[in-house]
C-alpha cells in the first residue's frame, strides 16, 4: 500500500489540462512513498485520452470505456472498483466541479480522510496538505491521521507533466450497476454571447463587490469611457444583476488576457483569479491590504476605490 | 413536502488581523450567515412559497453564538431551526467534512426531507465537499454547483443546471430524495422583513449534542497543524499617498502604456 491512484478530467470529448498536472502531482506522491502511480480514465474516448496521458512517470493506465460524459454515479462505482483492485495508499482527484462532484461520495464511501483545494502535499511521518483558509487571506496545513487519503488539488498548481512515458494501458472491467445510477445528464447549455466579447478586450477595467451598490457603477462605466477600455467584473456583481453574465471574468465565467487589467473592489478569490491571471499587467484598487488579489498584482493602491476611481477618470478626461 | 436547508455560519477576517495559535484572533473576525447557503435558504423558502404543506427547516453544526446567523434563516422564512454542537467539537482544530455529514445525515433521518439544499462551499473553509459526503452518508442522490433548479415533486425528480467551468452549464435530471448544493446567482435572496426578524424570535431552534442524535465522534482524521498568512510571490509595486497622487501616477504610467492616450 503505497501507490498513488489519480482520476484523471475530460470533457465534451476534451481531456482537461488538469489531467496532466494530476500526474506531476500524484508522481510527487508516489515519489515520497516510493510507489506507482496510476492513472484512472473513465468513460468518453478512452483509448485516445490513455494516449495522451501516457507521459513520464505513469506506470499504468485504467481506462473504463463505459458511458461518453461524465456521471457522477459511475465515476463512484469505478473509482472504487479501481480502488478495490489497486490497493493505493492515496487517491487524488481535481478539485474542478465535476471533481467535487464525485471525490466526496467516494471518500465517504471507501471510509477515507477527504481534504480539498490542496495546493502543496509533503509526505513525512504521514500525509499533509497545505490550503488555503479565509477566503485566501491564509494558508494553513492539515495532518491527516492513518495511512490512506484522498485529496483534491487546485488547479494551476502543479506544472503539466511532460515527455512520453511507457504506461501500461490496462482496459479496467466494471460491472456497472444502472440501479445505483440515479442522475442523467441530459445536455448542456453555454451561457449566451453578449454585444460585448470581454476576452477581445485589449484593456479591462474590472469591478467587484466593493463597488456596494447597482448606481455606482456608473463610476466604472465613466472611468472605462475615458480611458477608452471595456468594463468586466467579477461574480458578485453579476449575481445581483448589475452586469450582464458576459461580462463576468472567472472560474465559471470568460478567461480573459488583456494587456491591462484593473481590479477595482475584487478580493482576488481563487475562482476570479483563474480568468484572470494571464493578463499582462494587473493592477488592483483595494483598500484591504491583505487582499489576495495583492499577490498577483503588479501594481497596487491601497485605498477607498470611492476616492480613487473619480480621481483616475479625471486624469483622463 | 419537506425540506432541510444546511447553514453555516463563517468568519470573515479584518483588513489588519493577527494569527494566535491556530486561527485568526477572535477581535479581527465577524461572523455571517454563509453566502451560499443565503442562496440555499432562498430557494426553500421560494419553493415554499409555490408549493402547499412546504416546511423549511435548517441544520447547522456550531456553538450556541451562530444562534443569531440561523435566525438570519428563521426570519427570511424558513420555520425551524436544529443545532448540533458539544465540547468535543468546540476543542477540535477543524471539523472534517465526514464528521459534518455524519451530524448532519442524523438530523436528516430524524426529520426525514424530501429534498435537502447545501451550499457549494463555505466561505470561509471552503471545503466544497459537506453536501456531496452528506448525500452519500443517507444514500440520497445528489448535484453539485446547481444554479437552476425546477422541482417535479409528483415525477420525484429535480432538473437541474449544473454550473461547470467556461460558461458551460450540465442538464441534469436527479431522483428525489436528493441533496442538491446551491451556487451563488440561482436566485434574488430577499432582506429580511421587521416582521420576519420579530417572528424568527419565537420561532424554535432546538440544540442537541452529536450523543443525543446517535453519532460517536471517534477520534478526528483531519487536525490543523499551522496557519499563516501566505508569503507574497508576487512584488506589487504600491502608487502610496493621497487618492490625488496616486490616480496621478497610475494614469502616468498607463498613459505611458498607450492606454487612453
Ligand atoms: C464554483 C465556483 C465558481 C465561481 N466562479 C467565479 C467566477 O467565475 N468569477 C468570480 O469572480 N468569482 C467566482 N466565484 C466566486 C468567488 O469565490 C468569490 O466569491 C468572488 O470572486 C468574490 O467577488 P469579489 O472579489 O467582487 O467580492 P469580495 O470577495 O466580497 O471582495 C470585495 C473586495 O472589495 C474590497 N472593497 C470593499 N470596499 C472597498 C472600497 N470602498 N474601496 C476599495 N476596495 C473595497 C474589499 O476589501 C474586498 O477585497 C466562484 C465560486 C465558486 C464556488
Ligand atoms: N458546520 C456546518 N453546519 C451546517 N452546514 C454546514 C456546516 N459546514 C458546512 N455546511 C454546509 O455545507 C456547505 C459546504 O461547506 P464546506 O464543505 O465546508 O465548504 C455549506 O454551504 C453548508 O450548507
Amino acid at each position: 500500500m503505497s501507490d498513488v491512484l489519480a482520476v484523471t478530467e475530460h470533457r465534451r470529448g476534451e481531456l482537461r489540462d488538469v489531467s496532466h498536472e494530476l500526474i506531476t502531482a500524484g508522481r510527487q506522491l508516489a515519489d515520497a512513498t516510493g510507489g506507482d502511480l496510476h492513472l484512472a480514465v473513465i468513460s468518453g474516448n478512452v483509448e485516445e485520452y490513455a494516449e495522451k496521458l501516457d507521459r513520464r512517470g505513469v506506470t499504468e493506465i485504467h481506462t473504463v470505456d463505459y458511458g461518453e460524459e461524465f456521471n457522477h454515479d459511475v465515476y463512484v462505482q469505478a473509482i472504487e472498483a479501481l480502488y478495490d483492485a489497486i490497493g493505493p495508499q492515496y487517491v487524488i482527484a481535481p478539485n474542478t466541479v465535476n471533481g467535487l462532484d464525485y471525490a466526496p461520495a467516494v471518500a465517504q464511501r471507501l471510509d477515507l480522510p477527504l481534504v480539498t483545494d490542496a495546493v502543496d502535499m509533503t509526505v513525512d511521518d504521514g500525509l499533509s496538505v497545505t490550503r488555503e483558509f479565509y477566503a485566501g487571506k491564509t494558508e494553513g496545513d492539515v495532518d491527516v491521521a492513518g495511512e490512506g487519503a484522498l485529496v483534491t488539488i487546485r488547479p494551476g498548481e502543479w506544472p503539466g507533466a511532460e515527455g512520453v512515458g511507457d504506461a501500461v494501458v490496462d482496459a479496467f472491467d466494471v460491472e456497472v450497476d444502472e440501479g445505483a445510477v440515479r442522475s442523467t445528464v441530459t445536455g448542456y447549455q453555454e451561457v449566451g454571447a453578449g454585444d460585448v466579447d470581454i476576452s477581445e478586450a485589449e484593456v479591462l477595467v474590472s469591478v467587484g463587490r466593493g463597488i456596494e451598490e447597482e448606481e455606482n457603477i456608473a463610476l466604472i462605466e465613466e472611468l472605462a469611457d475615458a480611458m477608452g477600455a471595456t468594463v468586466s467584473s467579477s461574480r458578485p456583481i453579476v449575481d445581483n444583476g448589475w452586469l450582464p453574465q458576459d461580462r463576468q471574468v472567472g472560474q465559471s465565467g470568460k478567461k480573459v488576457t488583456p494587456d491591462v487589467y484593473i481590479a477595482i473592489g475584487i478580493s482576488g478569490a481563487v475562482q476570479h483569479v483563474a480568468g484572470m491571471k494571464g493578463s499582462d499587467t494587473i493592477i488592483a484598487i483595494n483598500n484591504d491590504p491583505s487582499a489576495p488579489i495583492f499577490d498577483i498584482a503588479d501594481y497596487g493602491i491601497v485605498d477607498d476605490l470611492f476616492d480613487v476611481v473619480p480621481a483616475l477618470t479625471e486624469e483622463f478626461e | 413536502m419537506k425540506i432541510l436547508v444546511t447553514v453555516t455560519e463563517v468568519a470573515e477576517a479584518d483588513d489588519e488581523f493577527e494569527i494566535d495559535g491556530l486561527s485568526i484572533d477572535e477581535r479581527y473576525l465577524t461572523y455571517d450567515l454563509n453566502e451560499w447557503d443565503n442562496y440555499a435558504v432562498e430557494e426553500a423558502v421560494q419553493i415554499g412559497e409555490e408549493h402547499d404543506d412546504v416546511e423549511v427547516v435548517t441544520a447547522t453544526v456550531g456553538p450556541e453564538r451562530a444562534e443569531e446567523t440561523i435566525r438570519q434563516a428563521l426570519a427570511k422564512g424558513a420555520d425551524r431551526a436544529v443545532r448540533v454542537w458539544d465540547d468535543q467539537l468546540a476543542d477540535a482544530t477543524m471539523i472534517d467534512a465526514a464528521t459534518k455529514a455524519r451530524l448532519l445525515a442524523a438530523v436528516a433521518e430524524e426529520e426525514d426531507p424530501d429534498l435537502v439544499l447545501a451550499g457549494v462551499q463555505s466561505n470561509d473553509v471552503a471545503f466544497g465537499a459537506t453536501g456531496v459526503a452528506l448525500a452519500a452518508e443517507l444514500g440520497f442522490e445528489w448535484a453539485a454547483v446547481v444554479n437552476q433548479l425546477d422541482l417535479d415533486a409528483d415525477a420525484g425528480v429535480a432538473s437541474v443546471h449544473r454550473e461547470l467551468e467556461g460558461g458551460v452549464e450540465e442538464l441534469t435530471d436527479v431522483e428525489l430524495p436528493a441533496v442538491l448544493t446551491i451556487q451563488t446567482g440561482i436566485n434574488e435572496p430577499r432582506y429580511a422583513s421587521l416582521r420576519g426578524i420579530r417572528q424568527a424570535q419565537s420561532k424554535p431552534l432546538d440544540v442537541h449534542a452529536p450523543a443525543d442524535l446517535g453519532v460517536d465522534l471517534g477520534e478526528s482524521t483531519l487536525s490543523l497543524t499551522s496557519l499563516e498568512e501566505p508569503e507574497t510571490e508576487s512584488n506589487v509595486t504600491l502608487f502610496e499617498g493621497s487618492a490625488e497622487e496616486t490616480a496621478s501616477e497610475l494614469a502616468e504610467f498607463l498613459k505611458e502604456r498607450g492606454v487612453g492616450v
